[in-house]
């Protein structure tokens, strides 16, 4: 065990724990901006409370992703200064890009929308979550940027040992990057999508007075939320709204994700051999290679058909890369972790595509079974989101209770895939950092001693684990507590009569 | 070029110092000047659309110093490995503590929050004095009377920002802690001075360069005004003052940083190629007017006075 091990824990531990809260605010975000879009032009108050409530668990989330983020702008620097040093001048540009276009962006709506509820006209306001989504969205867009020229590095020169940037153009349309953008900003969208379904299966489950068991459960139902007013079948309703936006979100994300995850692997195939053997397990060149669902059960031909789109093409194998690496770099082990990178491409894919198939089945459970509700949904797909789905004309068939309880129960599974797809792209890397130019043994800052890094490992170990619960803790509670006191009267009403007028307490606030 | 990239990640250090360094300010003072809960809503309310946006600041200072002086931006964290790890997890608990004092439910756990703005706030002011500090004259006086200046200056600068966002009895508690901290900060600030030609990076420009002398003076001279205009009940030339005197601070800071800002390692070494460092200026001198709009205009948003009934906003 040296410096180098312990910051390479340490960059995991915080990388993986940061990526735990950037998908769900990435995507979460666009999903509660698509709602307030829906409350400004509908001014039905059922979005603002959905809004409302969505938001709070959208903040409670964006808080940790912005203080882990600040870690990793520091890490680079702290831990991993050779590699700092050998790659700022291309890598450095995008980070500080994505401070000066994203996160100024990002962090300053988002302070207008969380304290201008009733400080900004409802236009502006609007536009102030918009602009902060955009900004989460551009993060994301520059530090995929940065994270994919470690992998296939372009647009540069290597003088007097270090990489100088000679076209930034290229490094910001790196085809890696260009697949891999869509391919994770897609996920996260799943992850959002997962996320929204599994709180409003809850919510109509418990409004049900069912619990997760499907016995009933006493003290529960709208009562106990404080709000008597609004019938119990209102209610649901209000959380079938945002089901079936989630529906929409994760299959039409999850259809990006699909074909975005084509292309990665196509690329990996020529960028990335030894990822993609890894991946697969595949230990010798193979003309026609198999796809292992699991050791042991193999598809012929489907790997080279998938990575290549030709079920006769090769597909290289770990050993023998491993041995043409050796003839080009001289003498180490370029081999990644193997049964990692296998397991977390095959949960990747596997909790992935079940998310994804939920909101499938979500989505024709849930059809409108006559009229021409089909036209008006695919007409709300593009616009906010949310949509108006189950507004429309046709019957709308309650949300099966059964189906609520698997969207619960199937939250874990969207992170799971995120945080696996994760692991197998940056594992897969090892022992680069830097494809072909740099291995991460060389990486590491020479002068930070092992107790220095242990030190900071244990401290951020034990402060992430308590974050993390309270966090869990907050989220829950809100959860169960539910949305705050709708407005009594329709809002559009108030707003109709004198703008001026509208007044609302701010639920958002510090 | 790498000119203009230093005086660039100056700027934005400054702009940091200046505008975070209220916030630590408030959020150090936030036991100090409350007596209930209505009055730390109503202290937290003065930075809160805000502190968010000021501390990309300094992700912005670091990241521009990762993409134009990659030695630079390396060897400053990893020497100083620790202070460094113990800022960020100073921001952690501080940015955690003020997202989450809204959304907590009982006294105890909102207790919990204050607890993380206060450590947080004062912890990371006074680290960034002492990294500064420690940095320019390589010796533990030189670290903790940079770090004191660095918290007590912030100490003092947010307190007279509570003073110009709140009324009531708030505001009154923040002029008196005002005065308590410049008790501080100036007694530090001339100790410090007089430490100025003798600088640790061996650079001549110390004491040939008399207008480091002159910022530095002038950053005192701001400092006592920023506490006479205090003492008139002049609180907006009175946060000019203080906000000016952090600003010369800086700047006097950075000019001894100039040509060498790490021991050993030259500015000219430590730049990136004149294609990225051009390619870096189109794109900022685009959007920076942008970014300076669009905050000097939240600024303006949330320019009312707070008081202590409306204190939520």
């Amino acid at each position: 065990m040296d410096a180098l091990d312990l910051a390479r824990w340490q960059f995991g531990v915080t990388t993986v724990y940061h990526f735990l809260f950037v998908p769900l605010t990435i995507g979460l975000g666009v999903f509660v901006a698509g709602l307030q879009t829906a409350w400004y032009r509908t001014g039905k108050a059922h979005y603002l409370s959905l809004t409302k409530f969505f938001g709070k668990l959208f903040l409670i989330n964006f808080a940790m992703g912005v203080v882990t983020g600040i870690v990793q702008e520091f890490q680079f620097g702290m831990n991993w200064s050779e590699y700092s040093t050998f790659v700022g001048d291309v890598f450095g540009a995008p980070l500080a890009l994505e401070a000066l276009l994203a996160f100024f962006l990002e962090s300053t709506f988002l302070g207008l929308w969380i304290f201008g509820w009733d400080r900004l006209p409802k236009r502006i306001h609007l536009a102030a979550i918009w602009a902060a989504v955009i900004g989460s969205n551009l993060s994301a867009y520059f530090i995929l940027a940065a994270n994919a020229w470690m992998k296939h590095p372009v647009g540069y020169e290597v003088v007097n040992g270090r990489a100088r940037m000679n076209d930034l153009w290229a490094v910001l349309t790196n085809s890696t990057a260009l697949a891999q953008i869509p391919h994770v900003v897609a996920a996260a969208f799943v992850v959002a999508g997962g996320f929204v379904l599994a709180v409003s299966g809850y919510r109509i489950l418990r409004e049900r007075g069912v619990g997760l068991t499907g016995r009933p459960v006493t003290g529960a139902g709208s009562a106990i939320d404080g709000d008597t007013t609004v019938p119990l079948r209102r209610r649901t309703d209000m959380w079938r709204t945002s089901l079936r936006g989630a529906l929409v979100m994760t299959a039409l994300a999850g259809v990006v994700v699909a074909g975005t995850g084509d292309l990665s692997g196509q690329l990996l195939r020529e960028q990335q051999p030894m990822k993609l053997a890894a991946a697969e397990g595949l230990t010798r060149d193979t003309d026609g290679a198999p796809f292992s669902l699991v050791p042991g059960v193999e598809v012929p031909g489907m790997l080279s058909l998938l990575a290549a789109h030709d079920p006769g093409a090769t597909v290289q194998g770990v050993d023998d890369i491993q041995r043409r690496y050796e003839q080009q770099f001289g003498p180490a082990d370029y081999t990644p972790n193997l049964p990692v990178v296998f397991w977390s491409f095959r949960v990747m894919i596997g909790f992935g595509m079940a998310t994804v198939g939920l909101s499938v089945l979500g989505l024709w459970l849930t059809r409108k079974r006559r009229g021409r509700a089909g036209g008006r949904r695919t007409r709300n797909l593009g616009g906010t989101g949310a949509g108006s789905a189950g507004v429309g004309n046709g019957a709308a068939p309650p949300v099966p209770s059964w189906f609520a309880r698997a969207c619960v129960l199937a939250l874990p599974l969207p992170t799971a895939a995120i945080i696996a797809g994760w692991l197998l792209s940056e594992i897969g890397r090892q022992p680069w950092t830097v494809q072909g130019e740099l291995l991460t043994a060389a990486s590491v800052s020479p002068g930070v001693s092992l107790t220095e890094v242990a030190i900071s490992l244990s401290v951020f170990t034990v402060l992430y684990g308590v974050l993390a619960l309270a966090e869990a803790v907050l989220m829950v509670r809100h959860v169960k507590a539910g949305p705050e006191q709708p407005p009594a009267t329709p809002d559009h009403a108030i707003a109709a009569a004198d703008p001026d007028a509208v007044r609302r307490t701010p639920t958002l606030m510090y | 070029m790498t000119t203009f990239w230093f005086i660039v990640i100056a700027f934005l250090w400054t702009g940091y110092f200046v505008l975070e360094g209220f916030d630590f300010g408030v959020g150090a003072l936030l036991p100090l000047l409350s007596r209930s809960e209505a009055d730390r809503r109503q202290v937290i309310g003065t930075i809160g659309p805000v502190w968010d946006g000021n501390e990309v600041w300094v992700i912005t200072a670091i990241g521009a110093m990762f993409a134009a002086f990659p030695a630079w931006y390396s060897g400053l964290l990893s020497t100083f490995y620790l202070p460094m790890f113990l800022i960020v997890v100073g921001l952690i608990v501080r940015g955690v503590g003020l997202e989450w004092r809204g959304k907590v439910r009982s006294g105890a756990e909102r207790a919990l929050c204050d607890a993380g703005i206060v450590t947080g706030s004062v912890l990371t002011a006074f680290l960034w004095g002492a990294v500064f500090g420690n940095l320019l004259y390589d010796t533990a006086l030189a670290t903790v009377l940079g770090g004191l200046l660095s918290l007590s200056v912030a100490i003092l600068h947010g307190a007279v920002f509570v003073t110009l966002k709140t009324s009531g009895p708030v505001r009154a508690r923040a002029r008196n802690a005002a005065l308590a901290a410049a008790a501080v900060a100036v007694p530090v600030g001339i100790i410090a001075l007089p430490s100025v030609p003798g600088s640790a990076m061996d650079v001549p420009s110390w004491s040939t360069s008399p207008w480091l002398w002159a910022c530095a003076l002038l950053a005192m001279a701001a400092l006592t005004a920023g506490v006479a205009l205090v003492w008139r009940r002049r609180e907006g030339w009175a946060f000019t003052a203080t906000a000016s005197s952090i600003g010369l601070t800086t700047a006097a800071l950075f000019g001894a940083l100039w040509p060498a800002p790490l021991p050993g390692l030259t500015l000219a070494e430590a730049a990136s190629a004149p294609y990225t460092l051009t390619m870096l200026t189109w794109i900022g001198l685009i959007a920076l007017p942008g970014v300076l709009a669009y905050q000097a205009w939240t600024y303006w948003v949330f320019r009312k006075r707070l008081t202590a009934d409306i204190s939520a906003h």
